[in-house]
């Protein structure tokens, strides 16, 4: 795991000097059906390594997602690069650079894997190379329809889609949600991979995936930010994480997971 | 959802009493998204809660005074001399003003039925004028054929109106949204398509049904009593007024509401969103059987149009052109909608449209061109409708805002989708 | 066994006309989530179409009438993308409007259908050995009704290979999967919408010529009767499945021609019946996503 040892290489210096986010989101607030779900969340995304969104189940670290890049009704400025995005549409904000691998894969189960990932496909030269050299196993199943393949494997369709072209920024919802320890260990070694070439902010409830990626971590709660500052910091305070995740520092987290579908359901 | 932030308030359907009794449901329902994620999975206690606080506010008790004086004009326009030249083919008291104005108050009446289903619990019907075609036939085939007076001839059609609305609605709401509209109109469409073979000759094909008048009370048999059902129209547009707002402002009212909303939530309440509808379904179907009833009293006949897909689709249009959500639209809508539909009519049989070059004649001399058209551009331009637009023009000249808790007509049809 | 053979031709064409036009709602549903009540009049258009060129340039004719084939199919698929493109594009995400858009539509262009060819039936003619019959194991069945599945199967096999071997039919699939998916990976998923809009519409103007020949006549309410039936299909076969489609569309019209025949003229009473069944049963469909 040595690529995870120091997980912002291109950092200068740990200080928060005078480093331009790639990614700056402020005010944003967002309503799923006329439900408040994100409010006036302010937080920007170093432009490289790995930065955490954190909080309980159902805070609104999906909804803030899906707000980024317009997949539900937003008010509020994003920034990418210094442009703002939040009067674009959603495929426009993709095509401006940007990676999104959704909560629960939302691989197309009816479309085989090679239309998953030639769907995904927007440069014109697809890192297609890259993508085998990650996940051989996805060469090897390729005319397989993408709805019978397992948990971890869908997962891998779901990044390769996303890094399949050259992003100015990854947006990484609960990539290990639901899978194998094992499963766990490879997609965070992928990620891990990913980020020496692009920033991902990250939404992630295993904390130990947390604290051995991220660089930066932005805890919400009730829909606010709550607090920002290094991922490490957060981590080594008890207190903190009791107060703002409500679980101790557990490698297992998850037991809220029926609460977390029913707001899901509610979402839809 | 259409409007972001929250400047969600100026467009409301005019009906005071309504919003402010299902606004405690949706009050609830957003303070609630601010708290903390168990707010939004199990919904705050108060979601179900029916007519707890409702304010009784000065405007709402002068909608009601103004509605008691605008009835009372109406129960005194066949005494009267009135010209309304453009509107009415000819003064007030004249049978066929009389006439014209007794059928838009059954289709206001109609309207406000359908308003139960799409405006309440959301639910799009392709289905309705199965139930007021029920009505329509069933009593004329009663009357035709048995010989019993008037009253139990419509307490046995209520029957059939009964059992029919059951069994549809409790197979067709075994889906929602857009498949639900389907099945209602595959239903309704086997209706029509049974009156439309004349099965034994029963019920007379495409040329439809004459009223046989013979166990019927003279008063409402003739040109001469077209008053008498003038006033029985009046009576039911009212009567279904009342009971309309019952329901709507009842326990049962307000579960749908909140049904309509997000179901999932009245289900994790424990409550049954399924019965509810059907129930909603049911009493609009029953009111607009007996509407149908009067409705043949007026025609003096049954006619397939009664019971075809276009009247469901005639009492859609009138709900969204008078707007979506809103009591007194769905009323403005049915009589707005008669009153142009006929006076387009005469229009387009009119010697100075006949002269026209045919680009202009052809789309004049289409009542349903026009009226068609007219209904594309209110549901583009204008959301709310008549009833809508009014309230948002009235609430810009007094220069303040509605109150924020109000449902906007897009809202309504969202969640009926 | 003649009868039988006679009724089976006679769903088949039928259901060839259903599959026309459930092929396009189905998808534009599946894809848009609307249902499109003006799809009735892209079909109307299509069959006035077909039958103004026949009348002008000739009816027993091969050539004219694969000309007005294309050309009612073209009315319809430019009649279909201006519906999507000037009305339905603006109401965006609001199913209900769309739905209460293409009812003004079908209400608006109807009357005016009324308005341009009256209200009666015009009667349409084509090749004389449309009115022929062929025997087939004794039943002489007439021959429009061959058309009419030919063209259906070659429109089934054109829109499979479509979807399944180009990059729009893939966004298709995948849009009817999972739309907001399909634009978070940069996909302008409008320009499908207006794509199978423009299919839709070119199968049920195609459909319209087709009916038109097969019944007899055109009249302005030839869409809006099959348009009931088309959505009952749809239903059946599963919101969204081309394959359902085409299979339920079978199914229905044989089952109405068999209960017409067997059953005393009940065959639209069954149909209703039988979706009253399905959704009883099975409320996704034959082949409908199961939510």
């Amino acid at each position: 795991m040595s690529p995870a040892a120091d997980p912002r290489p291109e950092t200068p210096g740990a200080a928060p000097g005078p480093v331009t986010p790639i990614l700056t989101v402020d005010r944003l607030s967002a309503k799923i059906a006329g439900q408040q779900v994100v409010e006036d969340v302010s937080f920007s995304v170093p432009p490289a390594g790995i930065t955490a969104l954190l909080g309980r189940n159902g805070v609104g670290k999906t909804s803030t997602i899906k707000a980024i890049i317009g997949l539900i009704d937003r008010s509020g400025a994003v920034t990418l690069d210094g442009e703002r995005i939040d009067k674009d549409p959603t495929y426009r904000i993709i095509q401006r650079g940007v990676g999104y691998v959704p909560e629960d894969r939302e691989v197309f189960s009816k479309l085989t894997v090679a239309e998953n990932l030639r769907l995904a496909e927007r440069d014109a030269a697809p890192r297609r190379q890259l993508v085998e050299e990650l996940f051989p196993d996805l060469l090897a199943r390729a005319g397989q329809m993408a709805g019978t393949l397992s948990g971890g494997q869908q997962q891998m369709v779901s990044l390769a889609r996303a890094l399949l072209n050259t992003n100015k920024v990854l947006l990484v919802d609960e990539p290990t949600k639901g899978l194998a320890p094992k499963i766990v260990g490879e997609v965070a070694e992928t990620l891990a991979e990913a980020a020496r070439t692009v920033p991902i902010l990250l939404v992630e409830q295993n904390l130990q995936v947390v604290r051995q990626l991220a660089g930066d971590a932005v805890v919400l709660s009730g829909g606010r930010v709550v607090h920002t500052g290094p991922a490490q910091e957060f981590l080594d305070d008890a207190a903190l994480i009791q107060r703002h995740l409500g679980v101790s520092n557990d490698p297992h987290p998850g037991a809220d997971q029926a609460s977390h579908a029913a707001v899901k359901g509610a979402a839809q | 959802m259409t409007t972001t932030g929250s400047n969600t308030e100026t467009t409301t359907g005019g009906d005071a009493g309504t919003t402010a009794g299902t606004g405690a449901v949706r009050r609830s329902r957003r303070q609630g998204a601010t708290h903390d994620d168990g707010a939004r999975t199990a919904g705050t206690p108060g979601a179900g809660r029916g007519r707890g606080g409702r304010p009784v506010t000065g405007r709402r008790i002068a909608g009601w005074a103004a509605g008691l004086a605008g009835v009372l004009l109406l129960v005194l326009l066949p005494l009267l001399n009135l010209s309304l030249p453009g509107i009415l083919p000819g003064p007030s008291y004249t049978p066929g003003s009389l006439q014209l104005l007794a059928m838009s108050m059954l289709m206001a009446a109609a309207a406000l039925t359908y308003h139960l289903l799409l405006g309440v619990a959301g639910l799009l019907s392709f289905g309705h004028a199965l139930y007021f075609g029920a009505g329509v036939y069933g009593l004329a085939i009663i009357l035709k054929n048995l010989e019993i007076p008037l009253l139990p001839a419509m307490g046995l059609t209520l029957l059939i109106v009964i059992v029919l609305a059951h069994v549809v609605g409790s197979i067709s709401l075994r889906v929602g949204g857009i498949p639900f509209a389907m099945v209602t109109l595959a239903f309704a469409q086997a209706g029509s398509v049974i009156v439309g073979r004349n099965p034994d000759g029963r019920t007379g094909g495409d040329e439809g049904l004459t009223l046989r008048t013979d166990n019927l009370p003279e008063a409402l048999v003739g040109v001469v009593n077209t008053r008498n059902l003038y006033w029985l129209a009046l009576a039911v547009l009212v009567v279904v007024f009342i009971i309309v707002s019952w329901v709507q402002s009842s326990r049962a009212g307000h579960t749908a509401a909140a049904v309509r909303e997000n179901e999932l939530r009245v289900r994790v309440l424990g409550l049954q969103p399924y019965l509810v509808k059907l129930l909603i379904f049911v009493v609009s179907a029953i009111l607009v059987g007996v509407i149908g009833m009067v409705f043949l009293l007026l025609q003096s006949g049954a006619v397939p149009r009664a019971i075809s897909s276009d009247l469901t689709i005639t009492l859609l249009v009138m709900v969204v052109l008078g707007g979506v959500g809103s009591r007194w639209g769905a009323v403005i809508g049915g009589v707005f909608y008669t009153i142009l539909d006929q006076r387009l009519t005469a229009l387009a049989n009119s010697e100075a449209v006949k002269g026209l070059p045919d680009i202009l004649r052809v789309p004049l001399s289409e009542p349903l061109f026009i009226l068609g058209t007219l209904f594309i551009l209110v549901v583009l331009f204008l959301p709310g409708g008549i009833a809508g637009t009014a309230e948002r023009l009235a609430q810009r000249r007094r220069g303040r805002a509605g109150n924020g808790t109000t449902e906007t007509p897009r809202e309504i049809l969202e969640d009926a989708a | 066994m003649s009868t039988v053979i006679l009724l089976l031709f006679t769903g088949l064409g039928l259901g060839a006309l259903y599959f026309l036009v459930a092929a396009g709602l189905s998808l534009i549903y599946g894809l848009m989530g609307v249902l499109n009540f003006a799809h009735g009049a892209f079909l109307t258009l299509g069959a006035f179409t077909g039958w103004e060129i026949a009348r002008r340039a000739g009816s027993d004719n091969w050539g004219i009438f694969l000309v007005s084939l294309l050309i009612g199919a073209a009315a319809g698929a430019a009649f279909a993308a201006f519906t999507e493109f000037v009305l339905i594009r603006r109401l965006y995400q609001r199913h209900i409007e769309q739905v209460l858009v293409t009812l003004g539509l079908s209400l608006a262009t109807v009357a005016l259908f009324d308005g341009i060819w009256g209200t009666d039936p015009v009667f349409i003619q084509g090749p004389a050995w449309f009115k022929d019959t062929t025997d087939i194991l004794g039943a002489r069945v007439p021959n429009d009704r061959f058309v009419c599945i030919l063209a259906a199967v070659l429109v089934l096999l054109a829109l499979v290979f479509f979807l399944k071997k180009t990059r729009y039919g893939m966004i298709i699939r995948a849009g009817v999967e999972n739309r907001s998916m399909v634009t978070a990976l940069g996909i302008d998923v409008r320009k499908a919408f207006t794509l199978v809009f423009t299919i839709g519409g070119a199968a049920a103007g195609l459909g319209g010529v087709l009916a038109s020949h097969y019944f007899g006549y055109v009249s302005p309410m030839l869409g809006g009767s099959l348009l009931i039936f088309a959505f009952i299909v749809t239903v059946i076969g599963g919101l969204g499945s081309l394959t359902g489609a085409a299979i339920a569309a079978v199914a229905v019209a044989v089952l109405q021609q068999f209960a017409n025949f067997y059953l005393g003229g009940t065959g639209d009473f069954v149909v209703v019946l039988a979706l009253g069944v399905v959704l009883l049963v099975r409320p996704t469909g034959l082949l409908g996503r199961t939510a």
